[in-house]
């Protein structure tokens, strides 16, 4: 049986989906971590190793973003948002550790370049 | 002034818990705000390329308020993931929650702060309200962190309510190499938040393994991609920590 997001076609369900796989999925581990916070320590290897499990999925999610984009920017060449990618990590590694000023610098290529081409 | 530091203490015998929320509100006035707002934007334009309703959008952002997580479940949206595989990898990647919930919980309460005001309070942990407790907090007398979170927090996600809706509807109006410079928002501002955020190696190497394998399981595995990558790259860099460590 298909149960994915668009699969009923009802206006709850999709508010059912957000509810469970959204607001569930993440207060469980905020509320879990009110009721542990008297007994682990963020040095943990338990700790980092989940934490390590959760920054590469995130981190894949992300690659997904940039190197496979949907809507506005599938018809873009893929080096376009890998060279924009690499312009804001260029600009905040190596000339100044500012985060605005780096998103800036990585949509200035991006649209600038999707305008040229 | 030298007594600095005591004339707070001494203001928190004095001012009322309604001060220090007001106190919170006024906290939204900095940076990292101002660049959730705009991650926001983009994340709402990004909800109209996936098909997402506005109410869609603002329910999810306002129940999950977890950027991260927000994106792995547009992804699954998007591919048509069962509920069971959406659950399992949206909670893959929020468990970063339980580690920062864990340490702002023992900064914050009192004794006679109720749990339920600490459970409700947990919902606002995210990266922008995690940094800014850690950074605020300390500073303040303990019986003022409680009302100046609520009131930061609340702020934050109220505003962000607003952004997300503004980025969903302009989406739809402005040219269409905007409209792809807003959804590229995201990304880039995650990308470049969490290298900087990459204290220790196992988060650096997971970060790196994560951005290599993302692509190549989306390719490979299509249907559990996110928690292949999860998993696989996360134990590799686990693994290089561990090996690290021992040398």
């Amino acid at each position: 049986m298909n149960t994915g997001f668009w699969s009923l076609d009802a206006t709850w369900w999709p508010y059912v989906f957000i509810l469970v796989a959204g607001w569930l999925a993440t207060d469980i581990w905020r509320f879990l971590g009110v009721f542990l916070s008297d007994r682990l320590t963020e040095e943990s290897e338990a700790l980092i190793f989940v934490r390590s499990v959760a920054t590469a999925l995130v981190a894949g999610v992300i690659a997904k973003l940039i190197v496979f984009p949907g809507g506005a920017l599938a018809a873009a060449p893929m080096a376009l948002p890998l060279a924009a990618v690499a312009a804001g990590m260029g600009f905040f590694w190596g000339v100044r550790r500012n985060l605005f000023l780096a998103i800036l610098a990585a949509e200035a290529v991006l649209v600038g370049g999707s305008l040229l081409l | 002034m030298s007594d600095r530091h005591g004339s707070v203490e001494e203001d928190a015998v004095e001012r009322p818990a309604r001060y220090w929320v007001l106190r919170g509100i006024a906290g939204i006035v900095s940076v990292p705000p101002l660049i959730l707002v705009s991650a926001f934007i983009g994340f709402g334009a990004l909800a109209r390329d996936t098909g997402l309703d506005l109410g869609h959008t603002v329910v999810m952002t306002g129940m999950v308020w977890a950027l991260p997580a927000q994106i792995v479940l547009i992804g699954a949206i998007s591919a048509g993931t069962g509920i069971a595989a959406t659950i399992a990898a949206v909670t893959l990647s929020s468990v970063r929650l339980l580690p920062m919930t864990m340490s702002v919980m023992p900064l914050m309460r009192t004794e006679k702060t109720p749990r339920a005001v600490l459970l409700w309070l947990s919902h606002y942990i995210a990266v922008t309200a995690w940094v800014e407790a850690m950074r605020k907090l300390p500073a303040l007398p303990r019986s003022a962190r409680v009302p100046y979170f609520a009131g930061f927090g609340t702020t934050l996600i109220l505003l962000n309510l607003c952004a997300v809706s503004t980025g969903y509807l302009m989406a739809a109006v402005v040219p269409p190499h905007i409209a792809a410079g807003l959804a590229f928002l995201t990304p880039v501002y995650f990308l470049i938040s969490l290298s900087a955020a990459a204290q220790l190696t196992a988060d650096r190497a997971a970060l790196a393994l994560g951005l290599v394998f993302g692509p190549v399981f989306h390719l490979v595995a299509p249907e559990f991609d996110l928690m292949w990558t999860g998993l696989v790259a996360g134990t590799l860099a686990f693994l290089v920590h561990r090996w690290r460590r021992r040398r």
